[in-house]
């Protein structure tokens, strides 16, 4: 069971997290906290000609939360505004079931946290964040 | 000292399995589980006695009444009351101290007065205070932490002075194990003429209390935590200071005289227990209390402090391991962190395994910070934990160290 919640993408992503790291002048920074837990995300993104240029994250927190905004960085690299807003509310609709993984997608590794109700903010956290700095906080 | 084998049969949710194994209950500084007794007492007061106290001369009425008092009676004793009255019904400790926020600090604090609490306060004895100083004008102050998780005496007495009105502090810590020498905070208190609360949530459950010996003016505690069922508290009061209070909420009971311009106030306790109580949970924390006593709080609070200190020297054990708090002299809350496992991880990998521990910031976001940490994992023992869970705890931990350490860095 352990196995379904804990897929090997994403500890590949939680022990290997990528855009890791601040990015200098970014267009978006957005700081986020889970009250329920303390843990915490900042995302960073720069645009350019409408289009994500960069994309990383800092913070701390579990291995879902971890590995999943390393895959959101890595997800909406080069997606214009309108592509990263479409994609944000079509992963929160995955993660409240709303919608299906699509098959084939590494999204899809997340899918097991849909069986622990206390861990979807974990996935959603830095998704969240990022939605904020999109709308202007 | 009682037999942990043999009342842990008292307790039926501890017979259940959790994903296949035998639940292990380590969860207790959030909640407690609820004795046979308890659950029984509920059932029965709604079988045969369930009326509205104190508004009926009918027979149902009186028994109710009677069986709610009798509760009242029952945590006096257990706090060392001496006066009943003392003892007001609440939802919770966080209710508890909100009464005290509201009704005594909204009408005594003052623009450059100052409440002086603790870097360790819970969020039940830090928001209502901050609500209450935005309201007034008056400053909060904050006694540190030392490394070890102890308070700062000396600063303690540096801090408190002639502007503190009130000092607010939580009698043993749900982090760090500590218990925290209120006895000299009240003296420091009362020396500058201020009032000293103390939030018992964490200490009322798990060591003998004596408020008299204690010196406080008011002390808080929820019976949820303490084997009673939920939505009942208490908040106790030296009875001239309850006295001298306007009222909390308003409503039915806590009134003398209602005129459609003004009203005036029944006496202690009903002044603060507005509207229809929780009745079968102040019965039910009644029959907690029975069965504490019982076992004698002093043998509690042995059992406790042994397992808690076994815990610490098995944790220690383990390698990279932090652990938060004393080695000694602790309750039976142990918090931690691995650097290879965070908290939620564990917590969910334990699970698995039938162990319940709480993960998070356990409602001490300021806490967290001073530790430098944004979430632990605890477990927390209570009087129907035995060393065989510890051991169970430990072989968890060890197996989810290894489940995460299974996949390449």
């Amino acid at each position: 069971m352990m196995r379904e919640l804990y897929t090997q993408v994403i500890m590949d992503h939680y022990k290997k997290p990528r855009n890791h790291g601040e990015i200098e002048n970014p267009d978006i920074e957005e700081h986020l906290l889970n009250p329920l837990c303390g843990d915490e995300v900042t995302v960073y993104a720069k645009f350019e000609d409408d289009k994500v240029s960069e994309a990383s994250f800092t913070g701390r927190g579990c291995s879902i939360s971890q590995a999943s905004a390393s895959m959101m960085t890595e997800r909406l690299l080069g997606k214009s505004r309108r592509e990263v807003e479409a994609q944000i509310k079509s992963f929160k609709a995955m993660m409240t079931g709303d919608e299906e993984f699509p098959e084939e997608d590494e999204l899809a590794a997340l899918k097991g946290v849909i069986q622990y109700p206390s861990r979807i903010r974990c996935a959603t956290l830095s998704w969240d964040a990022f939605s904020r700095g999109l709308n202007g906080g | 000292m009682y037999d942990v084998k043999e009342i842990r049969d008292d307790f039926p949710i501890l017979s259940r399995e959790v994903n296949g194994k035998p639940l292990v209950y380590l969860d207790n500084a959030a909640t407690s589980q609820k004795p046979r007794r308890v659950l029984d007492k509920l059932a029965e007061y709604y079988e045969l006695h369930n009326a509205n106290p104190h508004r009926g001369v009918h027979r149902l009425a009186e028994e109710a009444t009677m069986m709610f008092e009798e509760s009242r009676e029952k945590v006096a004793g257990f706090i060392g009351a001496e006066d009943s009255r003392s003892v007001i019904f609440t939802r919770g400790t966080t209710e508890s101290i909100n009464l005290v926020a509201y009704a005594w600090g909204r009408r005594n604090l003052r623009e450059g007065d100052e409440v002086v609490l603790t870097e360790s306060e819970h969020h039940s004895n830090l928001v209502p205070w901050q609500l209450a100083a935005r309201d007034t004008g008056a400053k909060l102050r904050f006694i540190p932490i030392r490394d070890d998780g102890t308070l700062d005496m000396d600063e303690a007495e540096k801090l408190i002075g002639e502007n503190t009105k009130l000092v607010s502090c939580i009698h043993a810590s749900n982090v760090l194990g500590t218990v925290n020498p209120v006895e000299a905070l009240a003296e420091m208190a009362h020396a500058n003429d201020a009032l000293m609360m103390v939030d018992g949530a964490q200490s009322g459950p798990h060591l003998p209390v004596d408020v008299a010996s204690l010196g406080c003016d008011f002390f808080a505690a929820s019976g949820h935590k303490m084997l009673g069922p939920t939505g009942v508290g208490f908040l106790w009061g030296r009875p001239e200071v309850l006295d001298s209070m306007e009222p909390f909420l308003g409503g039915g009971e806590m009134i003398r005289e209602v005129h459609l311009d003004h009203s005036t106030w029944n006496d202690l306790p009903h002044k603060f227990e507005a509207g229809t109580m929780n009745v079968a949970q102040v019965v039910g924390l009644g029959a907690a209390v029975d069965y504490l006593n019982a076992l004698g709080m002093e043998n509690i609070r042995e059992h406790e402090k042994k397992l808690g200190e076994y815990a610490y020297r098995r944790l220690s054990d383990m390698e990279g391991i932090t652990i938060y708090g004393p080695s000694e002299d602790r309750t039976g809350v142990v918090s931690f962190a691995l650097p290879d496992v965070h908290p939620h991880d564990i917590s969910q990998l334990l699970d698995e395994e039938g162990v319940a521990i709480r993960s998070g910031h356990h409602c001490c976001q300021p806490l967290m910070r001073r530790l430098g940490v944004a979430a632990t994992a605890r477990a927390s023992f209570y009087l129907y934990n035995t060393e065989e869970e510890v051991d169970l705890l430990m072989d968890a931990i060890q197996k989810a160290r290894e489940f995460f350490g299974a996949f390449a860095s």
